[in-house]
């Protein structure tokens, strides 16, 4: 065994040196036109090496450092605890919900412009987590694309107001509706595959729409996106200095106040607010709908399904279409927020971070989701001085998510539901 | 009500099934019985339309429903239970039971999200209509339990009473006493006589219980390697010659 452990031990520091030392061991310089070839200062040999011992030390005495995490559980006080009565839960819950509302409307107004700027970000990737936890929490359908529906939307509202000068709040609908039409349009090929199949296929549908709208440069100008997309207006009235469409008044000189930029983000942020609200309410509702438990029972079993009349098609389609309905209202408000995007937007990176949120978030649990979607959003930005690092520092928690509590930050709970007593 | 004509089956080289026939009448239980592996789950799949049959019509009350997709097949009333037990596991008993009717709740999406009356009247329907196959069945207590957790006994009776809740015409049980304890299978027992006499439901029943298939089938039919052996009341069956040959030819 201690021998295995050592052999093992050596074999990852000799792998970790033999790829840490070319990459970090050598600098290009150039001098002039030629390009020579430099070795490090002192310090990286000194890291390089370190790194090497500190692997081959938690590789010999891995077993003893997993138990101790994996006691972490214990330390956790809340972790043993008896779960609570579902309808004090419930009204726990709804309560803490309304003051988080109450909370979040109040907010802006107190807040800095770049804080409440950031908060707006979180509310899109909260509709987009949302939208995506149907697609793989509830229905288990692994969609590695979904990023395609973001970007269907906020490239319809874009398009929609360069050539046709519609608005956000007309925009708003159609980009939603027509980022379902093309959940349902994609979802067709797809329906007979699963798992790793269905992951690949997704995966290459997002990057299809990307490349599209990276190349289609006459109508959507490539790679230099598209700016100059207008902001909402609230009732005709515009949030800009000046008023640029004819027929609508300033907000500012409407209410006789001064103009400030922040009203516009503080407006911008109260309608994220409202539609988050929305996604999470009509979610909610679906979930225990007959549609929300078709797609659970066809994750489940899908033969069991079949045989009790659920329709595979009709049941897959509708988790693509609903979970693409609200990725393109998020895309809308993400153009509008932007106020200029380019398929720079919409890579998968994107679409890995969502599906990190409702894995972290706990599959099919939307208080989880909401969590998840808070801390992977703002903690990059607190951790701003190792933006380097930030996808180091990412994958890392996600690895120690998966060992400390593989079923996300709060596991979906199932509703009891209470049933008259047979006499 | 459902009549089987000259079935075959083929996978590849192999003819799993075999010219097989078979009817069954309204209010009736036939039992299909042979050794193991002689094609009666294959015969159940073809019936549910989970395989498309190589020959032969499926008729079921007048219409040929070989090669359906098995959800249409399901909606007309002929519903079936697996041989391994398949449970939604980790949605509960109750949502088990709700999955099956989403036919009496078909609302279109919006009139459930905004919950209107009419939505919540269906609701409430479904959710009665799941009390009482859960107390007919005996797991009211379970209620609010993951499907999963139950015991094997009591998931057997949570997958019948999912089929019942659908309100089926015809029931196709594969083989539901298989691992039950003799009082369990004593209930069983009458749970599927009374689903014939208080529910109207026809019975087809894949059964190596002998003792359970002689006491409530009405009809029998035997299949030895895909083919017809003999078909009969449980009297001519147990004495039947070529029955008693393949089943001690069997042992
Ligand atoms: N999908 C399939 N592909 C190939 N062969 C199959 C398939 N399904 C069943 N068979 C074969 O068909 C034959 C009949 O199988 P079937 O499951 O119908 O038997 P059975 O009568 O239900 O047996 P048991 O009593 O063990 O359940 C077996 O030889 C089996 O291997
Ligand atoms: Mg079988």
């Amino acid at each position: 065994m201690a021998a295995h452990n050592l052999k093992h031990a050596l074999f990852c520091a000799i792998i970790t040196l033999v790829i840490s030392y070319p990459i970090l061991g050598f600098n290009l310089e150039s001098e002039g036109t030629s390009i020579i070839l430099e070795g490090a200062g002192a310090t990286t040999i000194l890291g390089v090496l370190l790194a090497a011992v500190i692997v081959f030390l938690f590789q010999l005495f891995r077993d003893s450092v997993m138990g101790s995490l994996r006691q972490l559980p214990a330390i956790n006080p809340l972790a043993n605890r008896k779960p609570m009565e579902q309808s004090k839960r419930l009204r726990l819950e709804s309560t803490l919900l309304t003051l988080m509302i109450i909370g979040a409307l109040i907010w802006p107004f107190l807040a800095s412009r770049g804080a409440v700027d950031l908060a707006t970000l979180v509310l899109i990737y909260i509709m987009l987590a949302l939208g995506l936890n149907v697609v793989v929490g509830l229905a288990g359908l692994l969609d590695l694309g979904y990023v395609a529906f973001y970007a269907v939307g906020a490239y319809t509202f874009a398009l929609l107001s360069q050539y046709y000068g519609v608005s956000f709040w007309f925009a708003l609908p159609i980009g939603a509706l027509l980022a379902a039409l093309f959940g349902l349009v994609l979802g067709f090929p797809v329906l007979r595959l699963r798992g790793d199949y269905l992951a690949i296929v997704t995966l290459g549908f997002g990057e299809i729409i990307r490349i599209l709208l990276n190349n289609m440069t006459s109508l959507t100008g490539g790679p230099n996106g598209i700016g100059g997309i207008p902001d909402p207006t609230l009732f005709g009235m515009e949030f800009g200095r000046r008023v640029k469409e004819e027929g609508n008044t300033s907000f500012h000189e409407t209410f006789g106040i001064a103009y400030s930029g922040e009203h516009k983000v503080i407006f911008l942020y109260l309608i994220a607010l409202v539609l988050a609200v929305i996604t999470a309410v009509a979610i909610r509702r679906l979930m225990r709908m007959p549609v929300g438990r078709a797609w659970e029972a066809l994750r489940e079993d899908e033969i069991a399904a079949k045989s009790l009349g659920l329709s595979r098609t009709a049941v897959k389609l509708s988790a693509f279409t609903i979970g693409a309905f609200f990725a393109g209202f998020a895309g809308t408000v993400f153009a509008s927020k932007q106020g200029f995007i380019s398929p720079e937007s919409f890579v998968f990176l994107e679409s890995a971070i969502i599906l990190a949120i409702v894995v972290l978030g706990g599959m099919g649990s939307q208080m989880g989701v909401i969590l998840a979607a808070i801390a992977v959003t703002i903690l990059p930005e607190l951790a701003r001085e190792f933006s380097e690092y930030r996808m180091l520092i990412f994958g890392a928690a996600m690895v120690l998510m998966m060992v400390w509590r593989p079923q996300g930050l709060m596991p979906m709970r199932r509703i009891h539901i209470e049933l008259k007593r047979q006499e | 009500m459902l009549e089987v004509q000259n079935l075959s089956m083929r996978f590849g080289g192999l003819l799993a099934v075999d010219q097989v026939s078979l009817d069954v009448q309204e209010h009736e239980i036939v039992a299909i019985i042979g050794p193991n592996g002689a094609g009666k789950t294959t015969v159940f799949n073809c019936m549910s339309g989970f395989y498309k049959p190589t020959g032969g019509k499926i008729l079921f009350e007048g219409r040929e429903i070989q090669g359906k997709p098995d959800y249409r097949i399901s909606r007309l009333g002929l519903v079936r239970t697996f041989q391994h037990v398949r449970l939604f596991s980790r949605m509960t008993v109750v949502e088990n039971l709700l999955v099956a009717q989403h036919r009496h709740l078909n609302t279109n999406l919006l009139s459930g999200i905004l919950k209107t009356p009419n939505y919540r009247e269906k609701e409430q329907k479904s959710l009665d209509r799941a009390a009482y196959w859960l107390d007919r069945v005996g797991l009211t207590d379970m209620a609010n339990r993951d499907a999963g957790n139950l015991a094997y006994g009591q998931q057997r009776r949570l997958e019948i009473a999912r089929c019942m809740v659908t309100e089926p015409r015809l029931l196709m049980l594969d083989e539901p006493a298989a691992g039950l304890n003799p009082a369990e299978t004593k209930d069983l027992n009458q749970l599927i006589i009374s689903l014939k006499e208080d529910y109207n439901v026809s019975v087809v029943l894949i059964e190596h219980d002998m003792s359970l298939v002689m006491d409530i089938s009405d009809r029998i039919n035997v299949i030895n390697q895909g083919r017809p052996l003999a078909t009969g009341t449980p009297d001519e069956i147990r004495r039947n010659d070529d029955v008693i040959k393949a089943y001690l030819g069997e042992a």
